[in-house]
């Protein structure tokens, strides 16, 4: 009986401990988002309150300094079009798949299979060279066409919701005169709801958080997005913990907030769409 | 989290044309063609972005070129050479090594998470959310996060003090501390993605095993050794497998705290520095080869040792 106390006491400490390791050095970086320059230039320790909690100077500072405003907005146009892009294409692609037969489709299914094998970072020198003499490198266009073109998870994640739609559906509908794009149209895209949440989630997230493609496809100011953004924060305020940190509370924030409002929905995402 | 089996399912098409009808020769080419339609912009991009990249890469990887002018010159396998002699490019080898101890530390404490989250616990749905919230967060701003937090008399040397251990090591100062704090960087980051994994494939296990087992007189750790772990095997070897790519292929998190400074540049830093700050596509695509084989090879030997038939598209 006491054994089983003891042990149940330990696995509370071991939550706690891991709570307080997750929450302690976002939490720091919050305090020191609201503290003046000189709270700290003074090194008067991380883990003091700043004197005025309500003290927002800093996230002004970042947000119209540090561009956060263009950043925010060239982000969610390269999301909704590549998220758009995705839904499309992997609902397209996963329809094809499942109800035709056609030469090559075992060979078409095998490309995606493979290409699925291949980590993008260790590509990305020749794509590099691809994307620059199609003319898209510095433009927002290059980020959208990567994100668009190798989402082999989502047209998974699609496979499986396609496969569980009864083909009589199809064949009453053919019956009735409708053609392939129609019942694509009207009957399996619809029918594809959560499954559409899901790469949403799941896409959207890894777009909002990505920096590889746009820091090394987009190199200019302008089009930062919020991580090229953030990152170029490094260089003027180098010793301004204060702005940097409001800078990082102004990117985790929505992150945060959309987390807290979608929870189920992101960890069912996540799941689904990382075991593929 | 469960799978019905992909292939299972007998499967009827549609679309095998009707015999016996004449059939009308426009009709049945649109008929073969509307797959094609459906496929185009899907396959337009998988090749331009994946194969076709595949292709240069390799073939630029036996060439002197600098991604720039038109002259390349061909030198046979004098990249590769290089790579495996040249002390400094082989190095970043080592480094993946810190990030591969580190994955072997992030699976062990996400079991263990995932474990007892699946049980009756106080509060689990505050836990989960504290636990996998990291892994949803901008990796610049973890980057900036931590920078801060192994600040020379920051966050960490604090916390330390309060325990009484006091310290003025500069964290990122010395390659092997570097190293070590920026592996921690990615366990903290990353042992979110794999608890939420381990949890749901734990979730789908049915139930009444273990209360069979309990009947049994079967203890938790027995109920783990028996029950969880082979229920969850499928997950766990995937997670193996994103543990040794995401080991090699490190950059953001390293390139952002310390662009690589002090013994901490990872192979992707490497080779973007090589391809675009010292023009050396020709190297740097030699090195992305390796990489690439070696994730290939990691892959293809987990395959073998343990088989895995529900990972096919068909």
């Amino acid at each position: 009986m006491t054994r089983r106390a003891v042990a149940r006491a330990l696995v509370y400490l071991s939550l706690i401990a891991a709570t307080l390791i997750v929450l302690l050095p976002l939490g720091v970086v919050l305090l020191t988002s609201l503290k003046t320059e000189n709270e700290t230039a003074n090194g008067g320790g991380a883990l003091t309150l700043p004197h005025d909690l309500l003290n927002f100077h800093n996230y002004v500072t970042a947000f119209q300094d540090g561009g956060m405003l263009r950043a925010f907005g060239n982000t969610a146009f390269i999301l909704v079009v590549s998220v758009g892009g995705t839904v499309l294409i992997g609902s397209m692609t996963a329809y094809a798949i499942d109800r035709f037969t056609f030469r090559f489709r075992k060979l078409v299914i095998a490309l995606f299979l493979v290409a699925a094998l291949v980590p993008g970072v260790t590509t990305q020198v020749a794509t590099f060279q691809i994307v620059h003499s199609l003319g898209m490198f510095d433009t927002r266009w290059a980020p959208i066409a990567l994100y668009m073109g190798t989402d082999i998870v989502s047209i998974y994640i699609f496979l499986q919701f396609v496969r569980s739609i009864p083909i009589s559906l199809d064949e009453a509908a053919r019956l009735d005169g409708a053609n392939a794009f129609t019942i694509y149209r009207k009957i399996i895209f619809p029918l594809l709801k959560p499954a559409i949440a899901t790469v949403v989630i799941v896409k959207g997230i890894a777009v909002y958080n990505d920096f590889y493609i746009p820091f090394l496809y987009m190199p200019s100011q302008d089009l930062g997005v919020i991580s090229t953004s953030l990152f170029r924060f490094k260089g003027p305020y180098a010793a301004h913990w204060e702005t940097i940190s409001a800078g990082a509370v102004l990117v985790i924030l929505p992150t945060l907030i959309v987390f807290l409002a979608l929870q189920k929905y992101i960890y069912n995402g996540f799941m689904r769409g990382a075991t593929r | 989290m469960t799978h019905t089996p992909l292939h299972a399912r007998p499967r009827t098409h549609p679309h095998t044309p009707a015999r016996g009808t004449p059939a009308r020769s426009t009709h049945k080419a649109w008929r073969l063609l509307t797959p094609w339609l459906f496929l185009l912009a899907p396959l337009a991009l998988l090749i331009t972005f994946t194969y076709a990249p595949i292709a240069n890469m390799v073939a630029y990887s036996f060439t002197d070129w600098d991604g720039v002018s038109p002259e390349l010159h061909y030198t046979g396998a004098g990249n590769y050479t290089e790579i495996f002699t040249r002390e400094d490019l082989f190095q970043v080898f080592w480094v993946s090594g810190y990030y591969l101890a580190a994955s072997v530390i992030q699976i062990v404490a996400a079991l263990y998470f995932a474990t007892i989250l699946s049980f009756n616990i106080r509060f689990r749905n505050f836990f989960k959310g504290v636990l996998f919230f990291p892994s949803l967060v901008n990796g610049v701003a973890i980057g900036f996060v931590f920078l801060y937090f192994f600040q020379d008399r920051g966050t960490f040397d604090t916390v330390l003090g309060l325990f009484g251990y006091h310290t003025d090591h500069a964290w990122l100062g010395t390659p092997t501390s570097a190293n070590v704090s920026l592996a921690g960087v990615s366990i903290w980051r990353y042992l979110g993605m794999n608890f939420v994994l381990f949890l749901g494939a734990i979730q789908s296990i049915p139930g009444e095993l273990y209360e069979a087992a309990e009947l049994d007189g079967a203890g938790r750790w027995h109920q783990f050794r028996y029950i969880i772990l082979p229920g969850i095997k499928p997950v766990l070897t995937l997670t193996v497998i994103l543990s040794v790519s995401g080991s090699l292929s490190a950059f953001e998190i390293p390139y952002i705290m310390t662009g690589g400074a002090t013994g901490t540049e990872t192979f992707v830093i490497q080779t973007v520095k090589l391809a675009f700050q010292f023009n050396k596509t020709g190297l740097a695509s030699a090195a992305a080869v390796v990489l690439l084989l070696i994730i290939l090879l990691v892959t293809w030997v987990q395959r073998r040792l343990v088989p895995d038939d529900r990972v096919d598209l068909v």
